[in-house]
């Protein structure tokens, strides 16, 4: 039987690393991720895991600690948020392509400035072209469960991985939680088993080469065939984790889809708020429905077209503005995504959301809603880059 | 697939280059051709060529070998043609010439 619990967001993914008991942990500290190497360094010091509790200096030293530990053979883990995530992005790169897959939770935050502590999407968002899968959570729930996956999906294609859950929202919000229990999870995640790795004493490595022209490219086109094949490593894990607990896990998640002519599509805690939205409006008689992304590395382009192909009109929701004059950085993969597979009848707008703790609530859902059902009756899009709820 | 260094070739391929470009030997720096970018190329003419083996410390990258005493022909699988040895030669015996492929 499952255990019943009741934690936040930063305590289950504690939780889920307890359980998991990695080798090392590079630890620092920012808000609203904190939590996480707090309540896991209690854990080091009760005795109930055997990891390897590394405090440094800062986030870079943190993922440096983490690349030389799963470099040697060990499982690595860490956790940030906002400008820690940043001030990583140099050794997120590192681990990417030495193909360590280390695993990352962030609870995302937003960045200076102004100076902000609370939840948006622009730490995440900024770090995505670094090569580490994604995962986003809507709920605390999700955040434990995505937790428990990471390391069979990194593992299996050589990369890292990030848990992204919403700071405060999620992290810090304590919600009824199933857990899973101990042995499940240990032999659910299974021993990390490198095919090569620097502590080998038969095996003379070199980690971090030096690629000359005639070799990067080479390197890079290998590590993007990683970030595809991921795509169905992700899905199999989650219908696997489904059969262990009940709760299967795909690329998207599409909500009352079916015969919706106008969606939007969301990720992270803001998906939950929008779902009632819809559901309200479908009791009204509207049809409308919600496409939420989980893995945003790699982004579900055919999950993505597949699901919006026959709206009239569909409206992306991006916590993060990518300062480029016309869209966030979501709407640019959906409907790069549409265009590229030939899916050109929905009118699709973006929206920028939620910034630095920007409350999103029902209504501001059910008026983006209301913008889409205009599109989609009279056929005319407008202003395609828009912001929700900030005061004219 | 071999992951063997001597098969990291420029001719390798993305689906048979090691991973990260990682290396699992040791002593791979005799195998490896690290040569290959170079744009201009040493060329010793050995009428002009005294032997004041001038050239050979100059070389950062021991790729001028010397066998009793004398130094023969450039090893063009390391030199990256960086022209050091041609500026030491007190004869001009060492010319570069443009690198073509």
């Amino acid at each position: 039987m499952s255990i019943r619990e009741r934690l936040s967001g930063n305590e289950a993914i504690a939780y889920a690393m307890k359980q998991i008991n990695p080798d090392v942990m590079g630890a620092f500290p920012i808000t609203p991720s904190t939590e996480i190497p707090q309540y896991f360094s209690t854990y080091v010091d009760n005795g109930e895991v055997d990891t390897e509790f590394i405090p440094v200096e800062s986030e870079h030293s943190a993922m440096s600690t983490c690349i030389g530990a799963e470099a040697a053979g060990c499982r690595a883990i860490s956790a940030t948020s906002s400008c820690g995530l940043c001030y990583m992005t140099e050794m997120l790169y590192v681990a990417a392509s030495d193909r360590l897959p280390i695993t990352l939770a962030v609870s995302c935050r937003a960045l200076s400035g102004p100076i902000n502590i609370n939840n948006d999407h622009s730490d995440a968002m900024g770090v995505r072209d670094t090569g580490w899968i994604m995962l986003f959570a809507e709920t605390n729930q999700e955040a434990y469960d995505n937790y428990l996956q990471a390391m069979r999906i990194g593992e299996a294609v050589g990369l890292p991985v990030m848990i992204c859950q919403d700071g405060f929202i999620t992290s810090h919000a304590i919600e009824n939680i199933e857990l899973v229990e101990d042995d499940k999870v240990k032999s659910f995640v299974g021993e990390y088993k490198p095919a090569h790795y620097l502590l080998n004493k038969d095996e003379p490595m070199a980690v971090g080469a030096y690629a000359t022209p005639v070799y990067y490219m080479e390197a890079k086109r290998q590590q993007a065939q990683a970030m595809i094949d991921a795509k169905d490593v992700i899905r199999k894990v989650g219908a696997e984790f489904g059969q262990m607990t009940g709760r299967s896990y795909g690329l998207i998640e599409k909500f009352m889809m079916d015969d919706a002519e106008e969606a939007i599509v969301i990720m992270g805690s803001s998906a939950g708020t929008a779902k009632q939205a819809v559901k309200e409006l479908r009791a009204q008689g509207n049809k409308v429905g919600l496409v939420k992304v989980r893995s945003f590395r790699p982004f579900p382009s055919e999950d993505i077209c597949d699901a919006l192909k026959d709206v009239k009109a569909f409206a992306v929701m991006d916590k993060d503005d990518s300062f480029n004059g016309h869209c966030g950085p979501m709407f640019a993969e959906v409907a790069s995504s549409m265009f590229a597979a030939g899916v050109c009848g929905p009118r699709g707008i973006s929206y920028i959301y939620g910034l630095g703790g920007r409350d999103v609530r029902v209504e501001s859902i059910q008026k983006v809603f209301a913008e889409l059902e205009q599109i989609a009756s009279t056929g005319v899009t407008g202003e395609t880059y828009r912001y929700l709820e900030v005061r004219e | 697939m071999s992951h063997l260094a001597k098969d990291m070739t420029p001719q390798v391929t993305w689906r048979d280059i090691t991973p990260g470009c990682n290396i699992y030997e040791g002593g791979t720096s005799v195998t490896v051709e690290t040569g290959d970018w170079r744009t201009e190329r040493p060329v010793v003419d050995f009428a002009k060529c005294k032997q004041c083996l001038l050239c050979v410390p100059v070389c950062p990258d021991m790729s001028i070998p010397v066998k009793d005493g004398k130094r023969g022909d450039f090893n063009y699988f390391f030199c990256k043609g960086c022209g050091v040895c041609a500026n030491a030669c007190p004869f001009g015996a060492i010319t570069m010439v443009a690198e073509e492929k």
